[in-house]
């Protein structure tokens, strides 16, 4: 089977600036693939242009074996998405706009009732199913667009942010609506994000993005071992003998004294601990703390764009989120 | 087969969506009581004309009037949608733009209709000559005006980014285009210079083929009707033709 989708030299420009530049990639079927970058590093470009609702300049793409340019009419059966904004109609029930978006994707007539049913059961909707969107809660709107994307059985969803401006608890619950898709369906999800966690928790693969090129990509454990593994903090009072023992046995290339505290850098914490806590009680070496520092994803970012997006998250989303707030009020 | 689904539930949308909404239902029963009754009453005794009861006269341009506003209004909402998002889902969905285009105009022109046929009752009232065959012999004429004047609407809509150009609709297109239609005044008596641009006006067409269907042998028409319909039929295609093409460059 070709992969799910294949860009080849996908670009698209501005006027001078350049949103996406030149980017190859492959997804392959049944990935949860997340595509992460500061803002305006291109993404939601990239989405938009899988999605066939924008044009590349050059370049060209294949989504589900469809090309974007020739065949966008087959594309569009193929993808279902959920947009960073909300596109629901906020004057419709729930049911109602499910009801529309079959129509507009054709589903058989006899199934679309037992369809919506089952989206909606999905994002445990189905209560609030005949009430008018602008009833619904941001969480709930989310949900209700996730449950309109599955309506027509795409082969790719597409979530452009499916967790932004959530509190924590919506979020959370989010996740496990998306883990549970992946096992559920048999579906390529690609989601876009700017929260770490949530590409280290949900992807089996996560492209970093920076000035509309991948700047890395590969499996999130992959990307954070990469930055060289972890750290064990041993605090003791005996630091110098310690460092001693570390250099004699080789656990760790890099060892360091530093306060009353022994850090080793090791590959993984994981296999090397157990060999460390042997030789220090051989030793006879009294341990007063330990603890383990892992790379995630926020230090793989910070590593391949140079940007702490901790800080960018603060400021873009209150914009984005004071732009979410002023669409809803009406 | 899926294109007639997908314009039969964007038709539906248009239709459940106006309906739904009770105040602009008032509104457009209560406005031509105002102009029919207030300003039709003052002018009827201040600058009559021979032979006509200015109520009846105005009757048929307050129709077009009401046609137009809400053909304007209704073209507009695709901003709408566009601000809360709403198009986007559309876009996206494999239905083509001319789909998309032509359900928002039967749609948006099911509304107008609505909105021009309510005011009907209200000829009984002021004691027009009003009976079941003219109103049928008026609804074909009021559908070829309300396509165009809906297609202008859409056309803004499509070019427009945002509701700042709102108020221009209602100055330079509303109102020019309600004043220059003959729907307040009869066109027999003005100088040359506004004839000729009323002439330039769609609406005066639908203005004076209506009032030769409801008024009958009361009205000297300025055309006779099949050109008026001619006309109207051009401009309706006219329009249908650019506002698909500006609709379908909307990214």
């Amino acid at each position: 089977m070709p992969p799910i989708i294949q860009t080849c030299n996908l670009t698209r420009r501005f006027g001078s600036n350049t949103a996406v530049d030149n980017l190859s990639l492959t997804i392959e079927r049944g990935e949860v693939f997340g595509i992460l970058g500061p803002n305006g590093a291109g993404k939601s470009t990239l989405l938009s242009m899988l999605c066939t609702i924008l044009k590349p300049t050059s370049g060209t793409a294949t989504v589900n074996g469809f090309d974007i340019l020739r065949q966008h009419h087959e594309v569009r059966k193929s993808i279902g998405i959920v947009f960073q904004d909300p596109s629901v109609d906020a004057d419709m029930t729930g049911l109602e706009n499910l009801q529309m978006h079959a129509d507009l994707y054709n589903v058989p007539v006899s199934e679309v009732d037992t369809r919506i049913k089952s989206v909606l059961a999905l994002v445990q909707l189905e209560d609030r199913a005949g009430d008018f969107l602008s009833t619904y809660s941001g969480g709930m709107r989310r949900r209700l667009e996730i449950a309109r994307g599955l309506l027509h059985y795409p082969k790719v969803l597409f979530l452009d942010e499916p967790t932004i401006g959530l509190d924590p608890q919506s979020r959370e619950h989010m996740w496990d609506h998306i883990r549970m898709l992946k096992k559920r369906e048999d579906m390529t999800i690609i989601l876009t994000t700017h929260y770490m966690e949530e590409a280290d928790r949900l992807c089996d693969r996560v492209a970093i993005i920076d000035h509309g090129k991948i700047v890395a990509l590969d499996q999130p454990s992959v990307l954070k071992n990469g930055l060289g593994g972890d750290t064990i903090i041993l605090g003791t009072k005996d630091g110098q003998a310690l460092y001693d023992l570390f250099l004699k046995t080789k656990v760790s290339d890099n060892v360091q004294v530093h306060n009353g505290e022994v850090r080793v850098m090791v590959a993984s914490a994981n296999i090397i601990l157990p060999r460390i806590m042997e030789q220090v009680s051989a030793a006879r070496i009294h341990i007063e703390y330990i603890y383990l520092n892992h790379p995630d994803m926020n230090d793989v970012f910070i590593h391949y764009t140079g940007k702490d997006l901790r800080h960018e998250q603060a400021h873009g989303h209150i914009g984005k989120m004071a732009m979410m707030r002023r669409r809803r009020v009406r | 087969m899926s294109e007639l689904r997908g314009i039969y539930t964007l038709w539906l949308r248009e239709v459940k969506k106006f309906l739904r909404e009770k105040p602009r239902l008032l509104n457009a029963f209560c406005q031509p009581l105002l102009w029919l009754f207030i300003f039709g009453t003052g002018m009827r005794f201040t600058a009559g004309m021979p032979g006509i009861n200015y109520q009846e006269f105005i009757f048929p341009g307050l129709v077009c009037q009401a046609m137009l506003f809400t053909a304007m209004f209704m073209g507009i909402s695709v901003i709408w949608d566009r601000e809360f998002g709403f198009l986007k889902e559309i876009l996206v969905s494999p239905i083509s733009r001319t789909s998309i285009f032509f359900g928002k105009m039967i749609g948006a022109s099911t509304d107008v209709m609505l909105q021009g046929i309510i005011i009907f009752p209200f000829a009984f009232l002021i004691g027009a000559h009003m009976n079941f065959v003219i109103f049928l012999e008026a609804l074909p004429i009021m559908l070829l005006i309300t396509f165009g004047l809906v297609c202008i609407g859409l056309t803004f809509a499509s070019v427009m980014k945002s509701f700042e150009g709102f108020g221009l609709i209602q100055t330079f297109i509303n109102l020019p285009m309600f004043f220059l239609s003959g729907a307040l005044f009869p066109l027999t008596n003005v100088p040359q210079w506004l004839l000729w641009v009323s002439y330039l006006n769609p609406l005066t067409y639908g203005v004076d083929a209506l009032r030769t269907v409801m008024m009958g042998y009361a009205w000297t028409p300025l055309f006779p009707l099949y050109f008026s319909i001619s006309v109207l039929l051009v401009f309706d295609v006219i329009m249908f033709t650019v506002g698909t093409y500006a609709f379908s460059r909307t990214e």
